[in-house]
């Protein structure tokens, strides 16, 4: 093939003695090319996708009453189960243990009867499903019990508690952090600064979450007293520690986008270097430290690992940050492998999971489109 | 000759190891305009930088040599900068408004110095508005954004952001360099306006420009002060041949 390309070209220029450029030629390597990263690119949103299709697929069960066929199975063998298991016990007897489960969640006591109702409770998934989507909107998160409660209120509250005191903690010190490197260090400073800050967001989650178990609960709680070693305040400081480094990094480029033409018409307007910064420069890089805010956001939004060490995992709705609280992020990580595949806990943590999904992407989306969109352009006057 | 106010006394000025400006000395008179003009990399416009020290922002500048300001040398170990750069205002070559609003640009020199009062801030900006004359054609959309305003308009506004600190004296680097015809002689209407209250140095690479609003004109090539007299006497009657060159065209 490309032999005979080769020639033709030759023997058109001997011809006409001009280079012919008539001819399209069809160029093997950059069809390939073209063709590989085309495909790749779209291979990395294909996955994106269905990643999403099967984490929503399998959560939707919970909004249906018609069973899905993997539950069938265990639905038929559950019955047969129950009704070995009905003979046996009284019945007038378990709607009563039914009760004593519904309030106290002590297991304990009750060993013997648990295995029990746990298969009469998988059994019975018809109604399970609908208890689910019932109990959905409640405080109450007890998967596993006599009479399951999948009530994500106290899920929700406590993951924003967590976001909202990270994000407390982390904005102000990673946009002064990037104030300063942007405008006050020296370039050898910020030579060192940067690149450590900006290493510490490959730090790996588990290692923060094993200090702020280990070293900074201890720490806080000697320093605040408070009665709950782990809690939503241990906790949001260790992501917030995850989060300073993504923070810094966006705010620092975008006060370092902030043209220089601003600084000197500041200084020679008679501003200090300081009032340059906090009056020009910062307001100047708004939409960019925004964008980095909800960046964070997303970032301990989705953080499991710190969350499951570090926050104490009781599922408390109180705005107490002294509480122990649970992320819907560590419910996941704490939950999932130990679930009964197709069960409604199961459905309910893929629930989770495209709530997790959904916020994030939310988040990103706003951090993307409103700030290079609508913000940029008024402030830029456009 | 009116009075003495800006001086200075065999300046030298290096980048790191390249040298920027060789033995200047100069006395420019109080509320005069008077013109730099030269090739470009003659050093003007790094004089200009000098005289309200911004030069101090850019690494390995070395100064030496003295310029006095109402008789005060500003590279003095006790001169304040941020004060000295509100005494000596400056108009940048590209204009260069903050991403706030047109009143906000002009309130903001105010406001740092510590005026707050609406009212006073209010007065100032509409001051120095008309004294740009900018105030009419803004008036009506103070709250808009600088930004979008055309360059002639976002360059009178930054005059008027200058004149808002109440400067004595006004530095303009090629004020008008990136501007169209008419936007040019709006600012050199203005320029020309100003002088009666400020002293004004201005660089350009208009030589035209020089001769329509200047009273006096240095001439700088390759960092030294070549001829500094009369803007008339340098455009007619030049003492030196290297002037006569360059504003004749020759080279440049």
């Amino acid at each position: 093939m490309t032999k005979k390309t080769k020639k033709g070209k030759i023997s058109t220029q001997s011809e006409s003695g001009l280079i012919d450029i008539t001819r399209k030629k069809f160029r093997w390597s950059d069809y390939l090319a073209e063709k590989v990263i085309k495909g790749t690119a779209f291979l990395s949103i294909t996955i994106i996708v269905l990643i999403f299709v099967f984490v929503f697929r399998e959560s939707v069960p919970i909004f249906s009453t018609a069973k899905a066929p993997a539950q069938t199975e265990i639905h038929s063998d559950a019955n047969q189960q129950q009704e070995t298991y009905g003979e046996v016990t009284d019945q007038p007897a378990a709607p009563e243990v039914q009760e004593t489960y519904g309030e106290v969640t002590d297991s304990s006591e009750h060993a013997e009867t648990t295995d029990e109702s746990y298969t009469v409770s998988a059994g019975s998934g018809h109604d399970d499903n609908q208890t689910a989507l019932k109990t959905l909107l409640t405080k109450d998160w007890v998967p596993v019990s006599e009479k399951p409660r999948y009530g994500i209120l106290a899920l929700l509250v406590g993951t924003f508690k967590i976001t909202f005191i990270s994000i407390l903690f982390a904005a102000p010190l990673a946009i002064l952090a990037a104030l300063y490197t942007a405008s006050f260090a020296s370039r050898r400073v910020k030579e060192i600064i940067k690149p450590t800050i900006e290493l510490l967001a490959g730090f790996p989650s588990v290692v923060i979450g094993f200090f702020a178990l280990m070293v900074l609960a201890t720490f806080l709680q000697d320093v605040f007293h408070y009665d709950t070693r782990l809690n939503s305040f241990v906790g949001g400081i260790a992501m917030g520690i995850a989060a300073i480094p993504i923070i810094f990094t966006i705010t620092e480029d975008a006060l370092t986008a902030v043209p220089k033409s601003f600084y000197e018409a500041s200084l020679a307007l008679g501003a200090s270097k300081w009032q340059t910064a906090f009056f020009v420069i910062l307001p100047a890089a708004t939409p960019g430290i925004f964008a980095a805010v909800l960046l964070g956001i997303g970032r301990v939004f989705g953080e499991t690992m710190i969350a499951l060490m570090a926050t104490g995992n009781a599922a408390q709705m109180g705005l107490n940050p002294f509480e122990s609280v649970r992320t819907l992020a560590a419910t996941i990580g704490a939950e999932m492998a130990e679930v009964v595949f197709g069960d409604t806990h199961y459905n309910v943590l893929f629930l989770i999971g495209s709530l997790l999904f959904i916020f994030t992407f939310v988040i990103n989306a706003i951090a993307e489109f409103y700030v290079k969109g609508k913000l940029m352009k008024r402030i830029q006057g456009k | 000759m009116a009075i003495e106010k800006i001086h200075t006394e065999n300046l030298f000025l290096h980048y790191s190891s390249k040298m920027a400006l060789n033995n200047i000395s100069i006395s420019i008179p109080e509320k005069k305009i008077t013109a730099f003009i030269g090739p470009s990399g003659c050093g003007k416009s790094t004089f200009l930088r000098s005289l309200n020290r911004m030069n101090d922002l850019i690494d390995g500048v070395k100064i030496e040599g003295k310029i006095f300001i109402d008789h005060i040398n500003i590279y003095d170990k006790n001169i304040d900068v941020v004060t000295l750069r509100k005494k000596v205002g400056m108009v940048f070559q590209k204009s260069n408004p903050f991403a706030k609003s047109i009143f906000e640009n002009v309130a903001y020199g105010p406001r740092i110095n510590g005026i707050n009062d609406k009212k006073h801030l209010d007065e100032i900006v509409e001051t120095a508005l008309i004294n740009a004359a900018i105030w009419d054609e803004v008036k009506d959309r103070l709250g808009d954004s600088a930004l979008a305003l055309s360059g002639g308009q976002q360059q009178r506004l930054c005059i008027a952001r200058t004149l808002a600190v109440n400067p004595e004296i006004v530095l303009m680097d090629e004020p008008a360099s990136a501007l169209d015809p008419l936007s040019t002689s709006k600012i050199e209407e203005l320029i020309v306006e100003l002088k009666e209250k400020y002293t004004i140095v201005i660089v350009t690479h208009n030589m035209q420009q020089a001769a329509r609003i200047s009273d006096l004109t240095a001439f700088f090539y390759l960092g030294e002060l070549i001829e500094f007299d009369k803007t008339k006497k340098i455009f007619t009657n030049p003492e030196k041949k290297q002037t006569e060159d360059y504003i004749t065209g020759r080279f440049g």
